[in-house]
């Protein structure tokens, strides 16, 4: 076995359940995106990796090789924290060094890594600054060097980007992604943010109370999501109850042609709000009543109220349908576009 | 709150208050302290107004030099072993829940509250010979008979530090808990041990807080003058005593007052210097 596994790991705090019994395996070289709101369990999990929180049981192997017992300072991995954790009363160089001192390497082989790793980081000739005059977005960047430093087997991140503006944040995802691929290092990353797990990972982990949701490629899980909360937190999602009916899915705003669904009972489906579309004339599958409608410039949003459910339409500027609010419309909602999920979820 | 600097007197209104209280009952008292430094004493009597530089002469003898040389590096030592101690426990304290935490300080705080007296007088009792810890430990076999730790330096020192030591975790406290728990966590995943992060991250990341508590604790000690006569031996005395010992007990009011005067200045000098090696090192 190689890279890192994860095998039926919990973490109990007194009676409450931070992690239940997750399983992962994480090959070498992959980049792994730990998604989940905040209380979800996955800054515990990292923390756990990292070796700065004892699992209750499970067991961790890193290679093969057994990790729990190991203490932290030993594991020989890299890891950012959501604070970055610079030490203030070191230099820019001597923080990228500390690893390396305390490892004993001589000064001359410090300063040539300290050099290299700037380099790295797009961040050349500033070792001798002080922390407190950097920027936000270049403390980042001397985080990510410092824990680079002594080639880690593992790079941990824990919600790195956070602390960053979008614009920024934004680069910094492309450019964590490349700095990945350049080193082809193992990264496990925390974030609650979709867009940075979709746009960054190999592999996307969804958590929630403690359990994992569903693993799965960033557009595997986009287009299917394995239930209802993976669906909505993963992007936008219109979770909209059907029922079998006549030639297709019964929705409460009008039908969906060919969406084979069991009988009996309503089950819940779950719709991309780009996969809806406008139907010109008024004898689409579905009526809906136009409630709101959000343009963000690149793209705008229409609130529908189709029967009972709120429907997220989204439609580029250049094909926007002629319609206002308060106005009928006409939507046809493609089978192969809806995520059909049992009664029980959601 | 206003940000621009005072400009019309009015503007200074607000301070008014604090400031006459400062002046009535500080400032006035140490100029008059100052100026008694300077009169001349009267045998038999008190002391009459006059300007001699006798009183400080007399601080030029080797007696006098001993004294204020023993009470700086009783004065350091005490802010040492405060600091020693007081640090491992503070750093120690943040880690707990806040339930003990506030526990913790308030037993510190209820110590604050002992009088001086009474810490002495419990100081000398709990290592007296008769009945002190050291026939508990007769009792647990772990001496063969009881002894007296009183008086001695030993019992000078701790009955400072005991003083002392809450108020050294009182100055650390808020420091330590601001502290950002990530950066011993960082540490210890860059590869250094538990004690070694403390060493090398959290302390100095605290040295400023940790010369201001030295600071803080020096002056305390320096003005202890209860202690060290309590569970001292007449060796053990400082200047503190001593000014004690001639304003009162000697009626030597000038010299006493010239021997105060010294005292603030050294500490004075103390700050200073302390002050000036803090800034010099790079701006973090």
């Amino acid at each position: 076995m190689s890279g890192l596994d994860l095998i039926d790991i919990s973490k109990r705090f007194g009676q409450v359940s931070a992690v239940d019994s997750v399983t992962l395996s994480v090959p070498h070289g992959t980049f792994v995106c730990l998604l989940g709101p905040s209380g979800c369990g996955k800054t515990t999990l990292l923390r756990m990796i990292a070796g700065l929180e004892e699992p209750s049981s499970g067991e961790l192997r890193m290679d093969g090789d057994r990790l729990n017992d190991i203490p932290a300072h030993r594991r020989d991995f890299g890891m950012v924290f959501q604070s970055l954790a610079l030490f203030p009363h070191l230099s820019v160089g001597e923080n990228i060094a500390y690893p390396l001192r305390i490892r004993g390497r001589s000064a001359a082989e410090q300063a040539a890594r300290v050099k290299d790793l700037l380099d790295l980081v797009h961040l050349p000739g500033v070792a001798d600054r002080a922390i407190s005059q950097l920027s936000g977005g270049q403390r980042q960047r001397v985080a990510i060097a410092r824990a680079l430093a002594v080639s880690p087997r593992l790079f941990l991140l824990d919600e790195p980007l956070s602390a960053l503006d979008a614009k920024l944040r934004e680069a910094m995802q492309v450019e964590l992604r490349q700095l990945q691929q350049q080193l082809g290092i193992t990264t496990i990353v925390v974030t609650h943010d979709q867009r940075e797990a979709m746009s960054m990972s190999d592999l996307i982990v969804v958590m929630s109370k403690g359990r994992i949701q569903q693993m799965a490629k960033p557009v595997d899980m986009y287009r299917r999501p394995a239930n209802a909360f993976v669906a909505d937190f993963l992007g936008q999602a219109n979770l909209i109850r059907a029922r079998a009916g006549v030639g297709g899915a019964a929705i409460s705003g009008g039908v969906i042609p060919g969406l084979a669904l069991p009988s009996g009972g309503g089950t819940l489906i779950s719709v991309r709000p780009e996969d809806i579309a406008f139907v010109a004339g008024a004898d689409g599958p579905v009526r809906a009543r136009v409630g709101f409608i959000r343009d963000m410039g690149a793209s705008v949003e229409f609130h529908l109220d189709a029967g009972e459910d709120r429907i997220v339409a989204v439609a580029t500027p250049q094909a926007r349908p002629d319609c206002r609010v308060g106005e009928e419309v006409s939507l046809s909602i493609p089978a192969e576009a809806c995520v059909v999920f049992g009664e029980g979820e959601g | 709150m206003r940000r621009t600097p005072p400009e019309k007197p009015a503007d200074y209104l607000p301070i008014a208050f604090p400031a006459a209280m400062l002046g009535l009952f500080f400032v006035v008292p140490f100029a008059i302290m100052v100026a008694i430094s300077f009169f001349e004493r009267v045998q038999g009597g008190f002391y009459q107004p006059a300007f001699t530089l006798a009183n400080y002469g007399r601080f030029l003898s080797a007696f006098f030099g001993e004294i204020l040389v023993f009470s700086l590096f009783l004065a350091a030592l005490v802010s040492a072993v405060c600091l020693v101690l007081g640090v491992p426990f503070t750093y120690l304290l943040t880690k707990l829940s806040r339930r003990v935490q506030v526990a913790w300080l308030i037993g510190l705080l209820g110590v604050l509250s002992l009088s001086e007296v009474i810490i002495g007088f419990a100081w000398s009792t709990l290592l007296s010979r008769t009945a002190g810890i050291s026939n508990l430990f007769v009792a647990l076999g772990l001496m063969q008979q009881p002894r007296a730790w009183t008086p001695g330096f030993a019992a000078v020192m701790t009955g400072l530090v005991y003083q002392a030591f809450p108020y050294t975790v009182l100055v650390l406290y808020p420091a330590f808990s601001r502290l950002d728990p990530s950066l011993g966590e960082a540490a210890r995943t860059l590869g250094a041990s538990p004690l070694r992060a403390f060493l090398t991250v959290i302390v100095p990341a605290l040295r400023k807080t940790l010369i201001a508590t030295f600071i803080i604790v020096f002056i305390f000690a320096l003005g202890a003058y209860l202690l060290p006569q309590i569970l001292g031996r007449p060796q053990h005395w400082t200047l503190s005593v001593l000014v004690t010992d001639q304003a009162i007990y000697q009626s030597n009011m000038p010299f006493a007052a010239a021997m105060a005067v010294f005292l603030v200045i050294a500490s004075l000098v103390l700050v200073l210097l302390a002050n000036m090696i803090n800034r010099r090192e790079p701006a973090s």
